[in-house]
């Protein structure tokens, strides 16, 4: 019989691996793009759980609408990138300096 | 019963592993395929929790189209894999114990304070879909207009940020094209008429005189 805490353990675990993975891959922005990805994953899997366990569909209205937010910021994202790297060729979280940051 | 669970565990393996393999590969056209694995891995999960409209959504928006746009931007670009990979194992340590200890609190936390048992499991009449789109089109339609504005706006964003002008490119605004009038091209210049010489160039006395010339000296 699966539990709320199976799905709420896995969700936790992809969340903690996808951290792991952003302070892993500091330099490539496209693995920590993925890396967001993934840890949104993870919280509608949560969603996704709780709607099923309380019997409420408001869950799930809400990972419809975080996945629409989520298709649009990797849109976004990715053109920012293809921009950044037109400008200066590289896509090295530690060359994007112009700001003095 | 336990059917459920065997599938359960199977699928939060693939899921976890490719998780793993994800983070952790030197290729980041491999680390999107391991990422459509995950996508696809956690729709079956959720195809398992009842929610078969959102997990069948995953696959086709997520799967379709979102990794099939990172997968090209990794390929387009050309980038120098080795530069990008220095410091990785220099931050292993430090990103297996924060993982590790953040993974430590939340399944302490997850286990101790939250029991609760499956319901009943919903007969073959039972459209998800339809009960979503019940609520959706209802109850929630002012929030599914902003979604809409907002896929627009990312739309017109990401165009807007990725189009430029070429300088190499000779192409011609069709604007400018239609509003060109004959006034802004067709300069007349007052001369006084001039005699007529005899024709040295033999034969070609009326050919010489260009159309243009015509109305120009009246």
């Amino acid at each position: 019989m699966i539990t709320l805490e199976h799905y709420l353990v896995l969700a936790a675990l992809l969340f903690s691996i996808s951290v792991a993975g952003i302070f892993l891959n500091r330099k490539n922005v496209i693995v920590l793009l993925m890396c967001i990805e993934l840890m949104m994953l993870s919280v509608n899997i949560n969603f996704i759980a709780f709607s099923f366990f309380l019997q409420d569909l408001a869950g799930q209205v809400f990972v419809f609408f975080i996945l629409t937010v989520a298709a649009a910021e990797a849109a976004i994202g990715l053109a920012i990138l293809v921009l950044l790297f037109r400008n200066r060729g590289t896509i090295n979280v530690q060359d994007m300096d112009a700001m003095k940051g | 019963m336990t059917f459920e669970l065997l599938l359960f565990y199977l699928f939060s393996a693939i899921l976890l592993g490719g998780a793993l393999a994800m983070i952790s590969v030197r290729n980041p056209v491999h680390a999107a395929l391991f990422l459509v694995l995950c996508f696809i891995a956690a729709a079956a999960l959720w195809i398992l929790a009842e929610a078969e409209f959102l997990g069948l959504l995953l696959v086709v928006v997520y799967v379709g189209a979102v990794m099939v746009l990172f997968l090209f931007v990794v390929m387009m670009l050309d980038i120098n894999l080795a530069k990008l990979r220095e410091g990785f194992t220099e931050y292993l340590p430090v990103g297996i114990v924060v993982a590790l200890a953040m993974a430590t609190v939340l399944v302490l936390v997850i286990t101790r304070y939250i029991t609760m048992e499956a319901p009943e499991r919903a007969g073959p009449e039972y459209s998800n879909t339809e009960a979503l789109g019940a609520i959706l089109y209802t109850e929630y339609v002012y929030p599914f207009e902003i979604a809409a504005v907002i896929l627009l706006v990312a739309i017109i964003a990401a165009i807007s940020l990725t189009m430029r002008k070429r300088p190499d490119n000779k192409s011609i605004d069709p604007g400018k094209q239609m509003a060109v009038s004959r006034e802004g091209r067709v300069r007349m210049v007052p001369m006084a008429s001039e005699k007529k010489k005899a024709p040295r160039r033999g034969g070609q006395g009326p050919a010489s005189t260009t159309d243009g010339n015509d109305d120009s000296n009246k």
